[in-house]
């Protein structure tokens, strides 16, 4: 068991920069996602954690220890890759032992912990199979088995689930999460899926163009971005926003005064679709519908603000069609304020 | 739908009739030869083969080349393509160089290598100006056997190791590099991760470039010729003396259908000691 801490790591590709000095504190025991759209550097910093790949500058401390230069299998990690990785030409009892046997670990330590992980993983019964003979999902289990039999220190993992389809994705979710909560092992996860971030995450770091934007528990990157970008990119719904103007201390919306956290100028306010609640059109900000769409759980309604265009999410028996203009209300607790120029959230307080 | 019942075979029948027109009914008729004697039909064009001075002494020849270039060829092979592997900028130039014997014929590559080897080749016009030799010096006689044996080796190395390479490296292309990266991960040193990932890997590459290459060896004739003549008798030499000098089709016919069944011996080894099982492949 270890903590890591990433120490102003930044690597360039040539000319190109994939991550500007990026800090990063890791607990041990923690269960921490790196969530970022595809080419944010979140892989590559995964890699570096792991030795694939060569830092520019900065350091890597895994369990106190400056691992920078070391070799993978120096650093005390495993690792799950997308595509599982798993040996083809060995069977599931091989490859699960694969790294105790490079430890060159005794036979019966190896058969022991062997099992121990299959056990946990559920692939007993296939260890004499060939991974040909499995299906995605049991890959998948092979590769994280593989990765439990050496008990890291730290589990790298990339993208795991991304290759399964969605409903075998959702058992393995709460699968790995179990699993590891049991296993105890510091977790390093990245994804690009944020429902996946938000199921499995103590704390969410959120990548954008090299950098981490915001570091923080699922529920705070989820009500509290950082960010246009953050908001944006967390939640399904994402987050919407609206520009508003600051007039004496307070925004003036429709019936409804909100506190500003500047006196005065332009800012854009956000807020989630289920923040909000329907009123009649005259007594609140209009929000005209152009398209209902009945979920099931819950009545999913995209419309203009102004310009702006906002999707809220309405109770389910709602009975609101397209074309028509309805009032919404904010939940004044669960506002966020950004600045208008930069993005960057501003705090009421300040 | 009725046509598409016999529009494949229409489409392989060109194919096929040129197969059989070139390849099956020369090769009936090489066997129904080797087996026609003077006293008719029988076993007398093998008898005189096999009675034949050069005969055990090409077969030894024949065996000794193929077992000495064969395992040269893919240990080098091997070694090309990984460092091919590790390779970024410039590769493509460093495999097309590589690759350029390919395009050499194998007389041509024969008369190269006699270029340098003869009594006033390059080779010892160099050694003399460097003063090691005191003049020509022979080394593609009979006297000389192992430097003739060593010099054709190594003008069958230098002309048939790059399609090999071309095969391994495809193989090699197609094992995902994350194969590697988890070994490494997993605590496989480099020389571990080539005998336990990449070789088993790439078996069915190392299948297909032995079975190509030791076929191929064992009717090696050309680079031997021009090199050596007759000083270093094998298989298919001995097959174009008997047709040519001796005008004896049908020990000619006996030697080639020797060749062929060896061959094939060599082609179902290779597919029985390579086989990957199917439940094991990737």
């Amino acid at each position: 068991m270890a903590g890591i801490v990433i120490d102003r790591i930044a690597k360039s590709f040539g000319a190109v920069s994939a991550l500007k000095e990026v800090s990063l504190e890791i607990a041990d025991g923690e269960f921490v996602a790196l969530l970022g759209p595809s080419g944010c550097g979140k892989t590559t910093l995964l890699r570096i954690m792991a030795g694939l790949e060569t830092r520019s500058s900065g350091r890597v401390l895994i369990g106190g220890r400056d691992v920078s230069d070391l070799k993978p299998y120096e650093r005390g990690l495993a690792m799950v890759f997308q595509n599982y990785a798993v040996f083809p030409h060995m069977t599931v009892y091989d490859n699960v032992g694969f790294g105790l046997t490079m430890q060159k670990k005794p036979k019966d330590v190896i058969d022991r912990q062997v099992k121990k992980a299959a056990a946990l993983l559920h692939i007993e019964p296939y260890l004499e199979r060939y991974p040909a003979k499995l299906s995605g999902g049991q890959r998948q289990r092979v590769a994280v088995a593989r990765a439990l039999a050496v008990e890291p220190a730290v589990l790298l993992m990339d993208e795991p689930l991304s290759n399964l389809d969605a409903l075998l994705r959702l058992e393995m979710r709460a699968e790995l999460k179990s699993v590891l909560r049991e296993a105890g092992t510091t977790t390093v996860y990245v994804t690009h899926d944020q429902t996946e971030a938000m199921g499995l995450a103590d704390r969410i770091a959120v990548m954008h163009g090299g950098k981490i934007v915001q570091i923080a528990p699922p529920t705070e990157v989820y009500s509290r971005p950082a960010s246009m970008f953050v908001g944006g990119f967390v939640g399904s719904p994402p987050m919407n926003f609206i520009p508003v103007e600051a007039r004496a201390g307070s925004v003036a919306l429709g019936g409804q005064t909100l506190a500003a956290p500047r006196a005065s100028g332009a800012l854009t306010l956000g807020f989630r679709g289920e923040d909000v609640t329907l009123a009649p059109p005259g007594e609140a900000m209009p929000f005209t519908v152009r398209v209902a769409e009945p979920m099931g759980s819950h009545l999913l309604l995209t419309g203009r603000i102004g310009d702006a265009v906002v999707r809220v999410v309405a109770p389910p028996a709602s009975i609101v069609k397209a074309g028509e203009t309805v009032g919404l209300r904010l939940d004044p607790d669960r506002i966020v304020f950004m600045d208008a120029a930069t993005g960057a959230a501003t705090d009421l307080a300040a | 739908m009725t046509q598409s019942r016999w529009l494949p075979y229409a489409l392989i029948a060109p194919a096929m009739v040129f197969l059989g027109i070139f390849f099956i009914v020369p090769l009936v008729q090489t066997i129904m030869l080797s087996f026609q004697g003077g006293s008719g039909f029988g076993l007398e064009n093998y008898s005189k083969m096999v009675g034949d001075l050069n005969f055990g002494l090409a077969i030894k020849n024949t065996f000794l080349l193929v077992l000495t270039v064969i395992p040269l060829q893919v240990g080098l092979a091997l070694a090309m393509g990984m460092m091919l592997q590790k390779m970024t900028a410039g590769r493509d130039v460093v495999l097309w160089i590589w690759t350029i014997p390919l395009g050499v014929s194998d007389l041509a590559a024969g008369l190269v290598w006699l270029a340098l080897l003869q009594n006033t080749g390059y080779i010892n016009s160099m050694l003399f100006a460097m003063g090691l030799i005191e003049g020509p010096t022979p080394w593609l006689n009979s006297e000389t056997p192992v430097t003739l044996f060593v010099a054709v080796v190594l003008a069958e190395v230098w002309r048939a190791t790059a399609i090999v390479l071309v095969i391994l490296v495809g193989g090699l292309q197609l094992i995902p590099k994350e194969f590697g990266e988890a070994a490494e991960i997993f605590g496989a040193k480099p020389w571990t991760r080539f005998t336990r990932i990449t070789l088993p890997l790439l078996k069915p590459s190392l299948q297909s470039a032995l079975i190509l290459r030791t076929v191929l060896a064992f009717e090696v004739f050309a680079v031997v010729y021009a090199l050596g003549g007759r000083n270093f008798p094998v298989l298919v030499g001995e097959a174009y003396v008997w047709q040519r000098e001796n005008q004896n089709y049908g020990v000619a016919a006996a030697y080639a259908v020797l060749v062929m069944i060896i061959s094939l011996a060599a082609t179902i080894f290779w597919l029985r000691a390579l086989r990957t099982k199917p439940e094991a492949q990737a």
